[in-house]
């Protein structure tokens, strides 16, 4: 115990640094997972006959082992935080576009007709009502997305993009066991901590009316 | 004034869900649709407010073809209230309400007056509703919010695709006498859709009776029950219907002639088959003759005694009709 404590306090330096390099991956990712899995997701409930299809091949990425995709990706990308970050996006995308969909579907049919009926247009059915009622849903899938992210950043030691990968990989090598703790003890706080938060906007997001 | 002209739906598949009909709908009347499920009721209704379009044939509002019309402008124009009410879960009762003046673009103060108003209108207090949510309302007080949320743009016509059928009996009489004191206030031209014919003979001016895509028949609820134009109506009606809306004493000879004897051949006193059964009886009681020969078109179709004419009151009873 005291040898971790001493391997805390003798490589914060690099300790805060690896974190922040992971938080920096991790939110990246996510960020740039909902930017293309949300528009995807409200798109392809739009043209329902792709939707499988399109979901379908976010699941097979979701099945290639992560080293492995990390792998694939080091000849035609090269090594550094874009190939990692492309990873990282791919393994996000899933849950945010299953649950975007999911959520939109599922708004009940009778809602968005009566919308339709006193003359609401596209945009402001999507905007106002199956947005709205479909953000709980999407909220749990950028959830999920997030702390998935988290754990697999771990992984972007191997393609030379840093975060707390560094750090546990550096102890593996050196049988270190303290400096493993030391990169494997934030990485489960960062995810425990993002997911929290992301429980808290859920919660605040879930319209009120929905709550009863 | 809602006109419909030759209009015609079929659907992709090649079924034909509206076949060629033509309708006048009047201003400041309830119209109800019935008929069994896949009539076309729906179907009919929703083209008024472009739900669905004609394959064929036009709509005409004031005699304006809609056609031409912007659809998401006539359906602000049009309230519209569904069969599962459709209220916004995630918005307050008022901004429920306030939903088509809003998308007209109503000022604040116009808007939240006239909640207020309306909720009054349907015995909801303002200042208890309007900030609950949907989901804390009963689905009575949920289906009122519903039908004024139709009328808050005020517009001059209102579908209502079977408003009250996912109520409970109570609340369904309720909202059916509720509607029709209102309609006496806001005298709206209301299409009303709906597969109970007790709903419709209470509330409807006038109702059009639908089969297969097409119309049946067109009259008030009396002349509905009074002279329905086929087995297939009278059966919809419903026989029981007919006799419990009609007296005894209105009900006329012809609609008993198979109960009656063809084989007569001593003397008769005549009677007109229009004749009713009430006024039969008189003649019979205050004639010298035992039986009565029976007129149609100029001549003798049945004669009765009064052992028929009775058959024919107790047909009442067993709701047979000859």
């Amino acid at each position: 115990m005291s040898n971790f404590l001493d391997t805390l306090v003798s490589r914060q330096d690099m300790i805060i640094s690896a974190l922040l390099e992971h938080i920096y991956l991790s939110f990246v990712a996510v960020a740039i997972g909902i930017a293309i899995a949300l528009p995807l997701g409200i798109i392809i409930t739009r043209y329902r006959r792709y939707a499988e299809p399109i979901i379908g091949v976010t699941a097979v990425f979701q099945t290639i082992p992560s080293l492995a995709l990390f792998g694939f990706l080091v000849p035609i990308l090269g090594i550094g935080s874009p190939t990692a970050l492309i990873a990282l996006i791919i393994y996000a995308l899933l849950p945010i576009l299953r649950n975007t969909y999911a959520g939109i579907v599922g708004v009940d049919g009778s809602t968005i007709e009566a919308g339709r009926g006193m003359g609401m247009t596209r945009m402001q059915i999507l905007r106002q009502i199956e947005l709205p009622l479909a953000l709980p849903f999407i909220m749990a899938g950028v959830r999920t997305a997030t702390v998935l992210t988290v754990g697999i950043a771990t992984l972007a030691t191997f393609v030379g993009a840093g975060g707390l990968g560094d750090i546990i990989y550096r102890g593996l090598q050196s049988y270190n066991n303290s400096l493993v703790l030391a990169g494997a003890l934030p990485v489960a706080l960062l995810a425990i901590g993002f997911d929290q938060i992301l429980k808290w906007i859920e919660k605040r997001a879930t319209p009120k009316g929905l709550k009863t | 004034m809602i006109r419909f002209e030759n209009v015609t739906k079929r659907f992709p598949d090649g079924t034909e869900a509206l076949k060629d009909i033509s309708l006048v709908l009047p201003t400041h009347e309830l119209t109800a649709i019935i008929g069994p499920s896949g009539c076309g009721k729906t179907t009919l209704m929703k083209m008024i407010n472009k739900l669905e379009k004609p394959t064929a044939g036009s709509i005409y509002i004031d005699e304006k073809p809609i056609n031409g019309m912007d659809e998401v402008q006539l359906r602000r124009s049009i309230g519209y209230v569904i069969q599962r009410i459709g209220l916004f879960p995630h918005m307050t009762i008022s901004d429920n309400v306030a939903l088509v003046p809003k998308l007209l673009e109503w000022p604040k103060t116009k808007k939240e007056e006239r909640v207020r108003e309306l909720l009054e209108l349907v015995g909801l207090d303002p200042a208890i509703y309007m900030d609950r949510y949907p989901l804390e309302l009963s689905g009575g007080q949920q289906q009122r919010v519903g039908v004024v949320r139709a009328l808050a743009g005020d517009p001059n016509i209102v579908l209502m695709d079977e408003p009250f059928s996912a109520l409970d009996p109570i609340s369904r009489e309720q909202l059916q006498d509720e509607l029709r004191n209102l309609q006496q206030t806001i005298k709206k031209t209301i299409v009303f859709v709906t597969h109970d014919m007790d709903e419709a003979l209470k509330i409807a001016d006038s109702i059009i009776v639908m089969r297969g895509g097409q119309v049946e028949q067109t009259g008030t609820p009396q002349e509905l029950v009074d002279n329905p134009v086929n087995e297939f109506v009278r059966n919809f009606i419903g026989v029981e219907r007919i006799n419990q809306k009609r007296t005894f004493g209105e009900r006329k000879l012809l609609e008993f002639l198979g109960l009656f004897s063809t084989g007569w051949t001593g003397d008769a006193e005549k009677i007109s088959a229009d004749s009713t059964i009430e006024e039969a009886f008189f003649q019979l009681d205050g004639s010298s003759q035992d039986h009565l020969a029976i007129i149609q078109d100029g001549r003798i179709v049945a004669y009765a005694n009064d052992r028929d004419l009775l058959k024919a009151a107790l047909a009442k009873e067993t709701g047979v009709l000859a």
